[in-house]
């Protein structure tokens, strides 16, 4: 019915590095969740020879709370977001986005490396990481290294990932004290839908002026990326409504939406523009 | 070419052998062991016709492969009761005549068993948003979250031992 495969299931992370790194010109894919990828090998758009199950890896489970940063395993899921009272207070756009993903069963298997992983310019746990200044750890059996989340994507369905390599870990800065961290879904219904715009957005204030800007669009670009020309406006000013606006519009300007069977490019361009307006407002209100 | 392999599943607190593929489903695997019970809707994670519990964590089973769920507890609607001595949950839809051609109720029911695990009190909001992944073609859900509803209760009131 779709193409066989070969599959290991290591119990551990050694184990697991070592299968991916055993190509022999073969080719080899890490298996999470498997809500994207059995999908993909199942419509033909991937043709894995051999698959590594991560199951069994328990290292890339679990959450640490640090001083100054937040990190959890690349195998966290969606439901285990939910499930923390930290991530709530520590992440809310990450919880928010975790809350309209997918159904039930997709959000107790589909994690956040695969989410990251997957490449789809739809990711919806991608923009609130890019506004949480996320960091990837990504480790092979031969190094680890680190990279910045807004460094990962290369174009379409392209990213900085060797193939032996996993994204073991992602973490990121506690926000500072008077900061806002919001995201917006839109889509067809609320749950179990593709994204047709989504918007991220961090705002921290200190003083009357925005001291950190960061805004994060998906579903209207090759990738989900940062606006920095918006940012840039509202960094070290006192935001107006003016401001506001003309951020709003450079958020429009930038993206490169297409049309689909969900939305034409035009309404996504008119949503970005929309919601990042009321995002950035709504957030400023909250810190005045 | 794929590996074959036997495995023991616990299906519904016993354990049955099959001789799997790498690439089979655990959707595949339970049914090719006799469990029509478990629904084959669309095989891409969209309708939820193929849930089951996994060490008492709702999954489709066209997305799960069967070697990957080896020593682990799969529980199938038929797992949580049968007609002599029925779950809440099967009392329910049976009651309220929240099923029409029925296709999508099993893995609606092990939607519904894992909602109520988590939060015995569910509100409709949360009772929605938790079948975000289960399509039913037929019914218009109305009665759906009404038996799921009376089960929550139901189950409360005879102090939650399920
Ligand atoms: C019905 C349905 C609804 C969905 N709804 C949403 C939604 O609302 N929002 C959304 O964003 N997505 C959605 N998705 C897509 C998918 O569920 C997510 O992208 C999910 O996070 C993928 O995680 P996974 O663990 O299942 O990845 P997998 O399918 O296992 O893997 C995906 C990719 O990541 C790679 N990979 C996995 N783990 C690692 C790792 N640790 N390191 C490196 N590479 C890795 C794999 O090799 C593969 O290329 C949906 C999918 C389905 C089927
Ligand atoms: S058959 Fe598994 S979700 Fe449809
Ligand atoms: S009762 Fe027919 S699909 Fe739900």
């Amino acid at each position: 019915m779709y193409a066989p495969f070969e599959l290991d299931i290591p119990n551990d992370l050694a184990g697991a590095l070592a299968a991916l790194a055993n190509g022999d010109g073969e080719a080899v894919l890490p298996l999470a969740g498997g809500t994207n990828l059995i999908v993909d090998i199942r419509a033909g758009r991937e043709r894995p020879d051999r698959m590594v199950g991560l199951d069994g890896v328990d290292e890339l489970k679990g959450m640490e709370f640090g001083p100054e940063r937040i990190a959890i395993g690349g195998r966290t899921t969606v439901s285990d977001l939910l499930r923390s009272p930290e991530i709530a207070r520590e992440a809310p756009s990450l919880v928010e986005a975790a809350r309209l993903f997918g159904g039930l069963m997709v959000r107790n298997t589909g994690t956040v490396a695969g989410n990251i992983a997957s490449g789809s310019p739809a990711a919806d746990l991608v923009p609130p990481l890019l506004t949480l200044d996320a960091e990837l750890t990504l480790q092979s059996a031969a190094s680890t290294r680190t990279l910045a989340l807004d460094d990962y994507y290369l174009g379409y369905k392209q990213d900085a990932r060797r193939p032996d390599e996993l994204i073991t870990r992602i973490s990121w800065p506690r926000l500072p004290r008077d900061s806002v961290n919001t995201f917006y879904k839109l889509a067809r219904r609320k749950g179990d839908a593709i994204t047709v715009t989504g918007v991220a957005v961090t705002l921290a204030a200190a003083g009357g002026t925005c001291t950190t800007a960061r805004i994060a669009l998906a579903s209207v670009a090759p990738v989900v990326r940062r606006v920095k020309e918006a940012e840039a406006l509202l960094e070290g000013r006192a935001l107006t409504p003016a401001l506001i606006d003309e951020a709003a519009e450079a958020a429009a300007e930038a993206c490169t939406p297409i049309d689909d069977i969900r939305a034409s490019a035009d309404y996504r361009r008119h949503t970005v523009r929309a919601l990042t307006r009321r995002l950035v407002a709504g957030a400023w209100d909250r810190l005045a | 070419m794929s590996e074959t392999r036997n495995i023991t599943l616990r299906i519904n607190g016993r354990g049955e052998e099959g001789r799997f593929p790498a690439h089979r489903t655990l959707l595949e695997a339970l049914r090719q062991l006799g469990h029509m019970e478990v629904k084959c809707g669309c095989e891409k994670g969209d309708c939820g016709a193929c849930a089951v519990l996994l060490d008492g964590m709702a999954v489709d089973s066209c997305l799960t492969l069967a070697w990957m769920a080896a020593g682990k507890e799969v529980t199938t609607v038929s797992g949580l009761g049968d007609l002599d001595a029925p779950h809440p949950l099967q009392e329910a839809f049976a009651d309220s005549g929240a099923a029409q051609c029925g296709y999508c109720i099993p893995g609606i029911i092990i939607a519904a068993q894992a909602i109520i695990a988590e939060n015995p009190e569910p509100s409709e909001d949360d009772i929605r948003l938790g079948l975000s992944g289960n399509l039913c073609r037929c019914t218009g859900y109305t009665k759906i979250f009404e038996a799921i509803a009376d089960a929550a209760r139901e189950m409360r009131a005879e102090g939650g031992e399920q």
